[in-house]
């Protein structure tokens, strides 16, 4: 059996990385926080503000552990070449597999299966906690995406697959604003419209799937695969199709209920919005402050990942979804196994 | 992996031999966490098994030391309790310092 082996993430800011005994001595102003042998990792993530000695750098780089430093806030800025990466197979894998009409097909599917699995979800449980008129609407959505995602293996072609999603999806977004609880007068989905935002929740949740999308093209920099380079979303110059495929299954998860608790709390009201002329919809300053700050709380609640059966910190889902899909385009998974929360 | 407790007597009369402890201390750090003063716990590949028995082989003095491996039986978590001051920390739980 393959062991999969951990990836240090140092969040804690003025910590000082140094090689000691073969391990990793982590130290933050002066006091050690923690000894880990080198051979338990196979890769340091740093945010921020950390220090790593030059004699740590060359160990990992000579032993083929990768260093990636994130911003504090995680936006990818640099990572370190060893002699001999899996970065460059990795990538060749990447690209033969979009080559491969039948495994495209194939990731595209349970990219899709997770999302419309993880929609399902999030609206049976808005179901449990809603108005008693509104919870009917909501289950028989969940029903209706339930029959796609039993559509889903019939699919013959990736144009299939984003028409079945796209079915879910209208759905989905019919009955999005029923989630609501408090504002309904002025919180309504229309259609879901990108630029310009035509309504106030289309202009929220265009905002947190920013946010998201970041945190998912730096989880593909990270686990070196390509991020323009997807298999559900069209390629496109400029396009980051990975990471938008990789986001897919956490829309619902992370934003879209990011979304509905800020405004159920009334921590997100009509004066954060600020309506144009000509129907658009954009955010105040203090509405976008609002969200980031409820953004990085949510990242650091511990979810149950069903795979590795392990507490994770949803905001580290998508750096364990993008190893996981590194592994199928290595060969060492049949499938690519979609995050599916509970 | 497999996981391992280790644990060693070295004769500490001499100079040789509190340079041996040393050296012996250092190999199992190497590989392991230091769980009691001179016992370590230690998660290794069978190769990696290799090459510190043979370092541990190589760095005490059969004729006055003693050093024990002990397979630990898995789940880790079912087989192994810990009272007191425990510092252990699981290698494969998501590690966010």
């Amino acid at each position: 059996m393959r062991t999969l082996l951990n990836t240090l993430y140092v969040q804690t800011q003025k910590s000082y990385l140094h090689l000691d005994n073969d391990n990793v001595r982590v130290e933050v102003e002066g006091e050690r926080r923690g000894m880990l042998p080198l051979h338990h990792l196979d890769g340091i993530v740093v945010f921020g503000n950390v220090l790593l000695s030059p004699f740590l750098i060359q160990k990992l780089g000579r032993a083929h552990k990768p260093v990636t430093w994130l911003t504090e806030w995680g936006q990818f800025t640099a990572r370190s070449e060893t002699p001999v990466s899996g970065n460059v197979l990795l990538r060749v894998a990447q690209h033969a597999c979009t080559c491969d009409p039948a495994r495209t097909l194939a990731v595209a599917r349970y990219i899709a299966a997770g999302k419309l699995q993880n929609q399902k979800t999030t609206l049976l449980r808005s179901a449990r906690e809603a108005a008693e008129e509104d919870a009917p609407a909501l289950r028989q959505a969940a029903r209706d995406i339930n029959a796609q995602i039993a559509v889903l293996p019939l699919a013959e072609t990736v144009d299939e697959v984003r028409g079945i999603e796209g079915t879910a999806a209208r759905s989905y977004f019919e009955v999005f604003s029923l989630m609501l609880r408090v504002n309904r007068d002025f919180f309504w989905l229309g259609e879901r419209t990108r630029r310009p935002a035509r309504d106030p929740i289309n202009a929220v949740l265009n905002y947190v799937y920013t946010l998201l999308a970041g945190e998912c093209a730096s989880a593909c920099q990270t686990v070196g695969l390509d991020p323009q380079i997807g298999f559900l979303h069209a390629l496109r110059p400029g396009r980051q199709s990975l990471a938008l495929d990789l986001m897919e299954e956490l829309r619902p998860v992370v934003a879209d209920r990011a979304v509905v608790t800020l405004i159920n709390r009334q921590q997100l009201t009509p004066r954060d919005f600020t309506l144009h002329e000509g129907r658009t919809v954009t955010l105040t300053e203090d509405g976008r402050r609002t969200i980031i700050k409820h953004f990085q709380e949510r990242k650091a609640e511990e979810v149950h990942h069903p795979l590795t059966g392990r507490k994770t910190p949803l905001g580290l889902i998508p750096h364990v979804q993008a190893r996981l899909l590194a592994q199928h385009l290595r060969g060492d998974r049949p499938h690519y196994p979609p995050y599916l929360h509970r | 992996m497999i996981d391992l407790l280790i644990t060693y007597d070295v004769s500490t009369e001499t100079p040789a031999g509190r340079k041996r402890l040393r050296r012996v201390a250092k190999v199992c750090v190497a590989y392991g966490q230091r769980v009691q003063g001179s016992v370590f716990e230690v998660s290794v590949s069978e190769v990696q098994l290799v090459a510190l028995r043979e370092k541990l082989l190589q760095e005490m003095d059969p004729t006055e030391d003693s050093v024990r491996i002990y397979r630990l039986r898995q789940p880790r978590e079912k087989f192994v309790e810990a009272f007191g001051r425990d510092g252990y920390r699981d290698m494969s739980a998501p590690l966010i310092l």
